[in-house]
């Protein structure tokens, strides 16, 4: 590559930062969930993670050698995608099931839309979508209680939340992660420190989750119990399912959300006001995919709207207002 | 009118190349994201396909000299209507099954773009013996698509591929993927033959103009 030209998208600010730096800080941040959740789940979930891992690296290197591209498997981006995707998975799903779905991600949803950069949603949730899509069974049932490591009958403590507004598990039990759920979802704690070792890296911006979990906490809150309005378990609500993991490490995702600030909240908003509704009216018990995926596909369009009021600038209302009244304000 | 110096033999292979109606001219898209879930729903839509595109091209053909250009489209849906008219009865008489799964999109051939292309950019300008040997390629290549597609969503959805009676054997340790029936699975097994047709014998069609 000519490093003399460099053809990016905006913005164009110069920063020390490098995507290899970027993406090992991610991993890092993600190394404490990953821990929390084999502890909780069981080594099982080690070979997850790897198998996901492994495989989203590979993919992007098989697809770069065959599509003769630069190989660009060194700046860890694979490695994230696959982390996080597993991160996303049941751990009792078989070992395949991550395998496919790095695949997907890197190949289908990743390098044939012009690889990192270009994609236009979060590889990782295109390959969890396609997964449940594909083996629903597997990716809803695979479900294993914390600790003794033996497998769920019934319904997730989500699914329970989802139908009566209510949980058994302590908000202490919720915290520590021991419920059954998603590989990397559980441990909240683990979940928050890597948010806030990335907020403080200036990695990722804070108003994506806190935009999206505040709007979930508000908005179940609201509507979140069957007794009536104003009445829902607005901390069970955020801390249950996958919203705290998808909020932090799947809707910063640079590529994927919008450039500005306020375009950010707007994102962690809509994500909110999506998994609300999934959750709640929807047919599915989790919405956070769904949710973050389909912001992904608006970003362009809150990118296109959004845009900073730079020094001097008024609207054109503000102006012609302006020159009718004769500026006296 | 400019007459077509091609020779027959170039006229009926180039809908598997160059014109190649699916994945190079991305047209009739319709019928082939929405009955392709088995190879032999592509056959029959292929082949209810392929009679009345060589119906309406040889008509289109014959009568392109009489044909007033300010009403010719009506005048094209009258000649792609009668033949797609003929099918359905045939099918709905012969082969009930079949007319059940592919429904309406079997009348909806009067509307699909292979057709009117096909009669406007071919036929209307071309001779007859041009034009069946067009609208034969066109439309065996348009068949031969929709049991590409079909075959890769039926095996991949159902873990096997049916012929008849006949089936192949489902593969061990092979858990089928229900997404590849539904329409994402549609739009992904097209999207990814287009881009792999576009880097291998499209980009050689290209080269050859």
């Amino acid at each position: 590559m000519d490093d003399k030209l460099l053809i990016t998208p905006a913005p164009h600010i110069s920063s020390v930062k490098t995507v290899r730096g970027i993406m090992l800080d991610v991993v890092i941040s993600l190394l404490p969930a990953t821990l929390a959740g084999i502890i909780i789940f069981g080594i099982r979930s080690l070979q997850l993670v790897l198998a996901s891992v492994i495989a989203a690296v590979a993919a992007e290197a098989i697809y770069q050698k065959v599509a003769k591209k630069p190989v660009t498997v060194n700046d860890m981006s694979a490695v994230v995608t696959g982390l996080l995707l597993a991160l996303t998975l049941p751990p009792d799903a078989p070992i395949w099931i991550p395998i496919i779905g790095s695949a997907f991600a890197i190949i289908v949803a990743k390098q044939i839309f012009g690889g990192l950069g270009t994609n236009f949603v979060n590889p990782a949730l295109a390959g969890r979508a396609f997964i449940v899509a594909a083996w629903p069974l597997h990716m809803t049932q695979d479900w294993l209680n914390p600790m003794t490591h033996d497998a769920i009958t019934g319904a997730t403590p989500l699914a329970v939340f989802n139908n009566t507004g209510t949980t058994s598990l302590g908000v202490k039990d919720l915290l520590l992660g021991l419920r059954a759920g998603s590989l990397g979802e559980t441990c909240i704690i683990a979940l928050l420190a890597g948010g806030i070792y990335l907020i403080a890296r200036d990695v990722i911006d804070w108003r994506i989750p806190v935009g999206y979990l505040g709007t979930l906490a508000l908005g179940t809150w609201i509507f979140g119990s069957p007794n009536g309005f104003f009445q829902g378990d607005w901390l069970s609500g955020i801390l249950l399912g996958g919203a705290v993991l998808g909020s932090i490490f799947m809707a910063t995702d640079y590529v994927t959300s919008p450039v500005t600030p306020t375009g950010r909240f707007y994102m962690g908003v809509g994500a909110g006001i999506i998994t609300l509704l999934i959750r709640v009216w929807g047919g599915y018990p989790e919405g956070v995919t769904y949710a973050i995926l389909f912001m992904n596909l608006v970003t362009p369009l809150i990118d296109k709207y959004v845009v900073p009021k730079y020094y001097g600038y008024m609207h054109d209302i503000q102006a012609r207002k302006a020159a009718a009244g004769g500026g006296t304000k | 009118m400019k007459e077509s110096k091609s020779s027959l033999g170039f006229d009926f292979i180039k809908g598997f190349i160059q014109e190649n109606p699916t994945f190079a001219l991305a047209i009739g898209m319709c019928p082939t994201l929405a009955v392709t879930t088995s190879v032999v729903n592509g056959f029959w839509m292929g082949i209810a396909v392929l009679f009345v595109l060589t119906f309406a091209n040889v008509f289109v053909s014959l009568l392109r000299n009489f044909i007033p250009d300010e009403i010719r489209i009506p005048i094209f849906v009258i000649l792609i209507a009668t033949p797609v008219v003929i099918v359905e009865l045939v099918m709905k008489a012969y082969l009930p099954a079949i007319y059940e799964v592919l429904g309406i999109f079997v009348p909806l051939i009067v509307v699909n773009c292979i057709i009117i292309a096909r009669a406007e950019a071919f036929a209307y300008r071309n001779p007859v013996m041009n034009s069946l040997m067009d609208g034969l390629g066109i439309g065996a290549a348009f068949t031969v698509n929709l049991m590409i597609v079909g075959g890769i969503r039926e095996f991949l959805g159902t873990g096997q591929i049916v012929f008849g009676s006949a089936a192949f054997p489902s593969v061990p340790f092979f858990e089928p993927a229900a997404v590849m029936l539904t329409p994402p699975g549609g739009f992904i097994t097209l999207g990814i033959l287009m881009a792999l047709f576009n880097v291998t014998i499209g980009a050689k069609g290209k080269t050859n103009d």
